[in-house]
C-alpha cells in the first residue's frame, strides 16, 4: 500500500505502483492524492495546464499510468519517500510558494482545534485575523 | 499575551488565530491551563510553515477583511534577550528583560491599534510596503518542508529513525528554521529543547538574530 502526502492531504492508493524513484498513479488517484487531473494536454489544476514533455513521454507515461514523481519534478516540486517506497511527499516548490506570498493573498489552510473542529482561515474572511504562532518547545 | 486584546476588540471584526507549530499532546496542556477564548489551532506538520515561511515561534502575519497579507510573517513580540541570560538560573540581566518588556508592550500595542481602526492603522502596511518586507523561501526549502513532512509522518508510524533521518535532512537544507530543529530535538523534563545543543546552535548565530527585530511603522 501506497501512502501519499500533498500539502495537507494523505491519501492511501491500493494501486500505485513504487519503482525507485518512479511513482505510477493512474488519473484517478492522482486526482485523489493532489486534486490535479491528468488530462490530453497535461496535468492540469483550475485553469493550469503542464504538459507532460513530449521528449519524455515514453519515460513518464506506462500504459494508463503516470510517473507522477517524475512529473512532479519536472514541475519543480519537490519529492520525497521513505526507503521502502510506500510513502511518499510531493512538496510545492519554492517557486510556488514565493509566488502565492508576493500576491499578498494569506494562503488559505485548514487545521484542527484540540477537539478535532477544523477551521480554515477563510473562514474568518470578514475579519482582522491576527496569525501567530507558539509552540511548547 | 493575546487575551486582552481579543476580549477588547474581537466584537469589532477582528479575531486572534493561534497556531501551536506542535504536538496535540505538547500543546494540550499549554492550551488548557489558559483557556483563551480565541481559536487555537495545532499545526502538528508544520504546514504553516511551508506556506508562510516561518522559522521560529512566536511568529505572525496579520491579515485584513479580504484575506489580504497587510503585514508578512514577522517577530511576534520576542527578542533576543534570553541569550545574555544566566544559563543555570534563566535569570536575565535587568536591561534586557526591561528590553524584553518594552518590545513586547510595542507589538501589542501595534497589533491593538490595527485591531481597533484597521486599514488606518499606521502598522498596517500598504500592498508595496508589505511586498518588500516578504522573505521569500529559496528552493531548498521546500524540499526541506518536504523531508520534515514524511519525517512526522514516519515519527506516527513508529519509525522513529528514519523519521529522525527525514529531519537531518531538513535541517541541513533549512538551517535557518528553528522550529524544525526543536520541534525534532531531544526534549528536558519541562518539554523544552533548551539543552546544550541548543545553546551551542544558538551561539553559533554569533551577530545574526535569533528573533528577527521588527520595523513597527
Amino acid at each position: 500500500m501506497i501512502t501519499v502526502l500533498h500539502e495537507q492531504r494523505e491519501t492511501a492508493l491500493p494501486d500505485a505502483r513504487a519503482d525507485g524513484e518512479a511513482l505510477w498513479l493512474r488519473a484517478g488517484d492522482l486526482a485523489r492524492a493532489t486534486g490535479w487531473d491528468w488530462k490530453p494536454e497535461g496535468l492540469c489544476r483550475d485553469a493550469t495546464c503542464v504538459p507532460v514533455p513530449r521528449a519524455r513521454a515514453s519515460e513518464l507515461v506506462r500504459d494508463d499510468a503516470l510517473d507522477v514523481a517524475g512529473m512532479w519534478r519536472h514541475m519543480g516540486h519537490p519529492v520525497v519517500h521513505d526507503r521502502t517506497g510506500e510513502h511518499w511527499v510531493l512538496g510545492t516548490g519554492a517557486q510556488d510558494r514565493a509566488g502565492a506570498l508576493a500576491a499578498l493573498e494569506a494562503p488559505d489552510f485548514a487545521l484542527p482545534d484540540l477537539d478535532g473542529r477544523m477551521h480554515r482561515l477563510s473562514d474568518y474572511r470578514g475579519q482582522r485575523v491576527f496569525l501567530v504562532t507558539w509552540a511548547s518547545w | 499575551m493575546w487575551q486582552a486584546v481579543f476580549d477588547e476588540l474581537h466584537t469589532q471584526g477582528f479575531t486572534v488565530l493561534a497556531v501551536a507549530m506542535d504536538t496535540p499532546e505538547a500543546a494540550r496542556p499549554w492550551i488548557e491551563a489558559a483557556r483563551p477564548a480565541y481559536p487555537c489551532l495545532i499545526d502538528r506538520d508544520h504546514h504553516l510553515a511551508d506556506l508562510y515561511h516561518l522559522v521560529n515561534v512566536p511568529q505572525a502575519v496579520w491579515i485584513d477583511e479580504s484575506g489580504r497579507i497587510v503585514r508578512p510573517p514577522e517577530t511576534a513580540g520576542a527578542t533576543d534577550g534570553f541569550r545574555v541570560m544566566d544559563r543555570t538560573t534563566f535569570t536575565m540581566p535587568e536591561d534586557a528583560a526591561a528590553e524584553r518588556a518594552r518590545v513586547r508592550q510595542a507589538y501589542v500595542d501595534a497589533v491593538r491599534d490595527w485591531a481597533r481602526r484597521g486599514a488606518v492603522s499606521r502598522h498596517a502596511l500598504d500592498p508595496a510596503r508589505a511586498a518588500a518586507r516578504l522573505q521569500p523561501p529559496a528552493p531548498g526549502i521546500a524540499q526541506a518542508h518536504a523531508h520534515f513532512r514524511l519525517g512526522q509522518h514516519l515519527l506516527r508510524l513508529g519509525r522513529e529513525d528514519e523519521a529522525q533521518a527525514q529531519f537531518a535532512e531538513a535541517i541541513r537544507l533549512h538551517p535557518d528554521s528553528w522550529a524544525m530543529w526543536r520541534q525534532a530535538a531531544p526534549k528536558d523534563a519541562r518539554g523544552l529543547a533548551s539543552g546544550a545543543a541548543f545553546w551551542a546552535r544558538v551561539d553559533a548565530l554569533g551577530d545574526r538574530p535569533y528573533y528577527r527585530p521588527v520595523e513597527l511603522d
